[in-house]
């Protein structure tokens, strides 16, 4: 049994730090593709992990890097990479790895070739996400190791020995961040790249690589196996490292947790986790018996936790840290002594008014709720800026349960409610999303019938993750010139007879459009086309903001239920006689960029071009 | 600020207001005086004229990403009530930058909620100290109303024990050459409101 009295890495001294990079976690595990021989690199976007690949393209053009439809399309083009003897990554989001499963799950039985990492980006909190699971459950239910960094220079590191396990182990390796990782800047040192070990080239294996079930019989017993082994390994990974201190209180931790419990408890002895699957039995065995007070400090689940209560060993875990949101060094403090040592200020005793993140000034996605709003349909939405519909006072959003979901969720509905629903309910859904996973619900659409309208809106980009390209735009990740896949085609080829593109700054076409499709027995897909506002290229905005006569103005709050920011409804708080109204709307000439999504609801002819 | 000292700053405003930018100048200002330096902000939805807050920490040795309730040094606002719901963060003998500039948020300018009044002076009976100032107005004495962020940088510089050359040097290159004399001048703009 090894003994790690020191941190791997030694204390940075003053002298030290100022030849470092200050990167985030992200940009380091960028880096170290770069560093550690990566041939191929490929995701689909998703927060907090989408500034990988983005760095990839920018910055390090040895590695082939592109976006993927969808996070199974990524994995299985970086498996295809690997098995030709390149060191390849996927990347995605926690809920990507849903997506991307299917491959992993069977991945773990072929093995790899050249180095496989698939990076996956947990999101406790959800910050920028749907739900809360935990990718270590990923780990065990796959029967891959996982490494888990705990800053930006760590996230490099281990990103090169994930590589070198995956060859060594032949095994693809989950690279664990989060949020707090992902985007937090801590210093790194760089490195020269190493290429991968492996040759180049077609190998036929069919025993290992074609996965029936005589082979896939075969291959399970190397899997099991291959687990033990891993589990030996990762008693001397030197990653995994005790450092003790006072031995009143032993913390377990990994990741940005471990960062919180030093911040709170920097005294206690640790067991520091760079490896949190599968985990070495005997050091935390070791450990445990050094310390009184046992305590796994860990993000979402209790899976360190359960692992060391099935070793029979007593540890305290998520009764004292909870399991739902995300920790931060005051919880772990709290938790662990029943109160915090730090003395704050205090709050100012003020009732704010809550700020969520809107839709911008010009947002296509505001005018065709709009006009969806006034049809008063139900909504099965999707995921994208436009879920930012759901909320006042737009509020025509009613479903969001995952990529993809909105199309067959109206089609069950129109398949069970008939004439309840008839007319009354409709899917949205944004470009990417649907060239993610929206062309096989609609195709079941097209196949199984019903009258199911689906508005996809095509801002032409991958708008909420920060605009990037997708098989839609017409460019790549590194903006060369692409195709661009046709929707219209798409759906007529699919058998749709009822195909419309609208603009939706013409709110009341579009409105119009809408009731007939409502109206229509068959399914029908009406593309609502306008590039996102933010969006310097193919741009239809005039740039030029509207204005409103105050004196003309009803104060109806018309315009202002669209929930545009760039609008603002004064008060007025001393009427003259005969003032009917309570108020009146201006615009911010300033935030204004002309849609006249406001013209267009206005009935009063109070909204004009500025002078 | 010595020894094992780990100093913190948070940073918050409104998403689109150049929170980013300034703290990414300050975390290389921290790293190239010699200190170890994490920060943290939250990207994403927040973007969207959301709520945005980016915790910058340097010292020897920096563990945690993000600052522990209770312990900022310095909270630098750059909008008035987003002042207020990071007020817990600071420490009891903290500082306070906040900028005289209101941003409403959508049940305010929907007219279904007040935006809270008085809450610069509000801020003054808690730290009397607080500096107080109208960014867009010094931006417009500067002759850009881009250089907000960096006038607030200037402010924060006379808090902190790191030479102004050292921010010169940084802003020197992370700025195209034909924006840098604009927000030296913005930056020196900021620091003569602490010194006046």
């Amino acid at each position: 049994m090894g003994e790690y009295l020191h941190p791997a890495r030694p204390e940075l001294t003053k002298g030290e730090a100022a030849v470092k990079e200050l990167m985030s976690g992200n940009e380091a595990i960028a880096r170290g593709a770069d560093e550690y021989g990566v041939r191929l690199a490929s995701a689909y976007p998703g927060t907090p992990s989408t500034e990988i690949l983005e760095n990839i393209g920018a910055k390090y053009p040895r590695i082939k890097a592109g976006w993927a439809p969808n996070e199974k399309v990524a994995l299985e083009v970086a498996a295809g990479a690997c098995y030709g003897g390149a060191r390849s990554m996927a990347i995605m989001k926690h809920v990507g790895l849903n997506v991307a499963a299917d491959p992993f799950m069977t991945l773990s039985y072929t093995g790899v070739n050249g180095g496989l990492v698939i990076v996956v980006c947990d999101d406790p909190e959800m910050h920028s996400s749907q739900n809360e699971q935990d990718t270590r459950n990923y780990a065990k239910f796959g029967k891959v190791p996982c490494v888990e960094p705990s800053d930006s220079q760590e996230a490099k590191d281990l990103l090169g020995e994930a590589l070198q396990i995956s060859e060594q182990f032949d095994t693809p390796v989950i690279l664990r961040s989060s949020t707090r990782i992902s985007h937090s800047m801590s210093l790194v040192e760089t490195k020269e790249r190493v290429e991968g070990p492996r040759e180049l080239g077609l190998k036929k294996d069919p025993l290992k690589n074609v996965m029936l079930p005589a082979m896939a019989r075969r291959r399970h017993p190397v899997v099991e196996q291959r687990l033990k082994d891993l589990a030996a390994f990762a008693e001397t990974f030197r990653y995994n490292q005790i450092m003790m201190g006072d031995e009143a209180l032993g913390i377990i931790a990994a990741g940005v947790a471990y960062q919180y419990a030093r911040e709170a408890m920097p005294h206690a002895s640790f067991l520091k986790l760079g490896m949190v699957w599968p985990l070495p039995e005997k050091l935390i065995r070791d450990f445990a018996s050094r310390v009184k007070r046992l305590v796994v400090i860990e993000d979402l689940d209790p899976f360190i936790e359960e692992a060391v209560k099935l070793m029979g060993i007593p540890v305290e875990g998520k009764e004292l840290t909870g399991l739902c949101g995300e920790l931060s060094p005051e919880k772990v403090e709290i938790a662990l002594t029943g109160k915090s040592s730090s003395v704050s200020i205090g709050g100012i005793d003020i009732e704010l008014p809550m700020r969520p993140p809107n839709m911008c000034p010009g947002c296509p996605h505001r005018a065709t709720f709009t006009a969806l709003k006034k049809t008063k349909v139900y909504v099965a939405g999707d995921i994208g800026c436009y879920t930012l519909g759901a909320l006042p006072p737009i509020s025509t959003l009613d479903t969001c349960l995952c990529m993809g979901s909105g199309i067959g969720i109206a089609a069950g509905l129109d398949r069970v409610l008939g004439d309840l629903a008839k007319g009354k309910a409709v899917a949205v859904i944004g470009d990417s999303t649907f060239f993610h996973s929206g062309m096989t619900p609609l195709l079941d659409l097209a196949y199984n019938g019903g009258s199911t309208t689906v508005i996809i809106l095509d801002n032409r980009t991958t708008a909420m993750t920060g605009a990037q390209q997708h098989p839609g735009t017409g460019y790549t990740l590194r903006e060369e010139p692409t195709i661009t896949a046709d929707i219209e085609k798409l759906a007529e080829s699919f058998g749709f007879k009822r195909i419309h593109t609208v603009n939706p700054y013409h709110v009341k076409e579009l409105e119009q459009v809408i009731r007939e499709e409502l109206e229509a027995d068959e399914p029908s897909v009406i593309i609502s086309r306008a590039p996102c506002a933010l969006l310097k290229t193919g741009r239809i905005l005039p740039d030029t903001p509207l204005r409103i006569d105050r004196d003309v103005c009803k104060g109806c709050k018309a315009c202002i239920n669209t929930g545009c920011p760039a609008l603002e409804f004064v008060k007025i708080e001393k009427p003259a006689e005969g003032e009917k109204r309570k108020g009146y709307s201006t615009i911010n000439e300033a935030l204004c960029v002309g849609c006249r999504t406001c013209f267009e609801v206005c009935k009063f002819e109070a909204i004009k071009e500025a002078q | 600020m010595s020894g094992d000292r780990v100093y913190n700053v948070l940073i918050v405003g409104v998403g689109g207001q150049g929170i980013i930018l300034a703290s990414d100048v300050l975390g290389k200002v921290a790293a190239r005086h010699g200190y170890d330096v994490k920060k943290n902000e939250i990207h994403g939805m927040a973007q969207r004229g959301g709520s945005v807050s980016s915790h910058v920490r340097f010292g020897k040795t920096v563990s945690s990403p993000i600052i522990k309730m209770g312990e900022a040094d310095v909270l630098m606002s750059f909008e008035q009530i987003e002042t207020l719901r990071y007020f817990p963060y600071l420490s009891r003998n903290g500082k306070v930058i906040v900028n005289d500039h209101k941003i409403l948020p959508p049940a305010v300018f929907t007219g279904q909620q007040e935006y809270p009044p008085d809450v610069l002076s509000k801020i003054k009976e808690k730290v009397p100290d607080a500096v107080v100032l109208n960014a867009a107005d010094v931006a417009a004495k500067v002759g850009n109303p881009r250089v907000v962020n960096v006038i607030f940088l200037g402010v924060l510089s006379t808090f902190l024990d790191i030479p102004s050359s050292v921010y010169e040097e940084v802003l020197k290159e992370s700025l195209k050459p034909k924006l840098l004399e604009v927000n030296l001048k913005a930056f020196h703009e900021g620091r003569a409101i602490v010194a006046a």
